[in-house]
């Protein structure tokens, strides 16, 4: 049975997290980093994706065949997988600098793998709006593609924001993992001060540093999800 | 401008909805397709915007044949609009914009036109002051005249109105059917779906009992609801009286 000092000493030492904190601080900024560039990346690629795959011309069916077989292979292995495999595989086959950085092959692993994530979410929104708004936009003798432009898409982005919002806290959260191929950011600065000073305060820091951020944009994610409950359920039953 | 369905057939699945349908409309003619639910009025006029690929037979506008298998249907649904029974109306957009979108992006309009377009028609159904609310904001019956200026701004030759009164509480299709009257005398043809027998009865040249996928009568208004030859018109119109529908 461990004793309660000695947990608290090693897990919740004031002055290892007091000395800690700021370096913690300081390597999360490229966390956010990371989050800032990858995440308009991830969403134009989600975006197209989805259009792809939800296109309904026929002599685009292999573009479709191919897009299905991206976001099967990209969601169906682990995230950490792709940044081994990228992150450490694409500069290793010799690349010069600035291209052979872990930093932004990682990052890249990342656009990658949620790009495929998030555009399973955008497809549920284009497959939501109502087929019936097609046959009108279509009527009106818009073609397949503005229609999806000017009428679907954007009821379809409207719908999804809720999921998608809980799919960038995971992305928050997931950015760690491009610690393992190198980069010094949050989890592997505390994995240092851990090692320094023997003592696991430092992940208790950087945890507290993750939810600062991330229990905001949950809570912000659960508000939208009750907005949007709240006006499809007065307005969608005609 | 004439519009001609020459054996036309439509089937869904295992169920036959048009069954060898023929039809001829004239320029500027108003004609009315009356029939129990199923009997393919819906169909017939989503064939008619190529909504639906007919499976057998041809439909022509002027002498051309609209419904060739791979046609762009695009430059087709400019000339003949539809006005559906659920309205459709973009939901996340202004009626200004919903009647505009199709005028700017389809016909190349410039915004200041197309706002023209859109503030002429929508005076002259009385829905000026609609113009920026959003179609949530509307009654059925506003949203359904909208729709109405919507598919009417694009200045077809032919409007297609299916069922439009089908989804409206009983006191707001009178100002869905009063549009419809004005419509008439502007020599747009319309081809119109519905249940409202007094409706059809007053403002068609033509009516067309639908059976079965097929027209089994069809004639001048007073021919068909005061002396129906066919025993199928007869019933149908037997138990419409006896809901009060006529």
């Amino acid at each position: 049975m461990p004793r309660w000092d000695r947990v608290k000493e090693s897990f919740f030492n004031g002055e290892r997290l007091i000395d800690s904190f700021p370096r913690l601080l300081d390597a999360f900024v490229l966390d956010i980093k990371i989050f800032a560039w990858s995440t308009p990346a991830i969403i134009a690629l989600a975006l197209v994706l989805a259009i792809a795959r939800s296109s309904r011309n026929p002599a685009l069916f292999p573009i479709r065949i191919f897009v299905i077989g991206y976001i099967d292979i990209m969601r169906g292995v682990p995230v950490i997988l792709w940044i081994y495999l990228i992150g450490f595989g694409v500069p290793g086959v010799g690349l010069e600098r600035p291209f052979n950085s872990p930093l932004l092959w990682g990052s890249v692993a990342l656009v990658l793998t949620y790009g495929a994530y998030i555009a399973e979410v955008f497809r549920a929104g284009i497959d939501s709006v109502h087929e019936s708004q097609r046959a009108a936009s279509r009527s009106l003798g818009l073609s397949n593609w503005q229609t999806m432009r000017f009428v679907i898409l954007p009821q379809a982005i409207r719908r999804v924001v809720p999921p998608l919002m809980n799919d960038l806290v995971s992305l928050q959260k997931d950015v760690a993992l491009v610690s393992l191929i190198g980069p010094i950011e949050i989890l592997r600065q505390a994995n240092i001060d851990k090692a320094k000073f023997a003592n696991f305060t430092p992940y208790i820091g950087a945890a507290i540093i993750f939810l600062m951020i991330t229990i905001p944009l949950t809570r912000t994610t659960d508000y939208l999800l009750a907005r949007e409950r709240k006006r499809t359920s007065a307005t969608r039953v005609r | 401008m004439k519009l001609q369905l020459i054996d036309v057939h439509k089937s869904f699945a295992e169920r036959k909805v048009l069954a060898g349908l023929d039809l001829e409309v004239n320029a500027g003619e108003v004609v009315s397709f009356i029939g129990s639910s199923g009997s393919g009025k819906t169909t017939l006029l989503r064939c008619v915007n190529l909504l639906e690929p007919v499976d057998v037979g041809a439909i022509f506008l002027d002498g051309d044949e609209i419904s060739q298998v791979g046609r762009d249907p695009d430059p087709i649904r400019r000339r003949i609009g539809i006005v559906f029974q659920s309205f459709n109306l973009f939901p996340h957009m202004s009626v200004r914009r919903n009647i505009t979108l199709a005028l700017t992006e389809v016909l190349n309009k410039s915004t200041q036109e197309a706002d023209e377009t859109a503030h002429a028609l929508l005076k002259r159904f009385n829905l000026n002051e609609k113009i920026d609310a959003y179609p949530d904001q509307l009654s059925g019956g506003q949203q359904q005249r909208v729709a109405i200026v919507r598919a009417l701004a694009m200045n077809p030759e032919v409007l297609l109105l299916d069922e439009i009164t089908s989804a409206l509480d009983p006191e707001l299709v009178g100002e869905v059917l009063d549009v419809v009257r004005e419509l008439k005398g502007s020599g747009i043809t319309m081809l119109i779906a519905t249940h409202e027998m007094n409706f059809a009865r007053e403002i068609s040249d033509r009516v067309c009992f639908l059976d079965s996928g097929q027209i089994a009568e069809q004639g001048q208004p007073e021919q068909i609801f005061n002396n129906p030859i066919d025993e199928r018109t007869k019933q149908f119109l037997r138990r419409v009286q006896a809901v009060g529908r006529t």
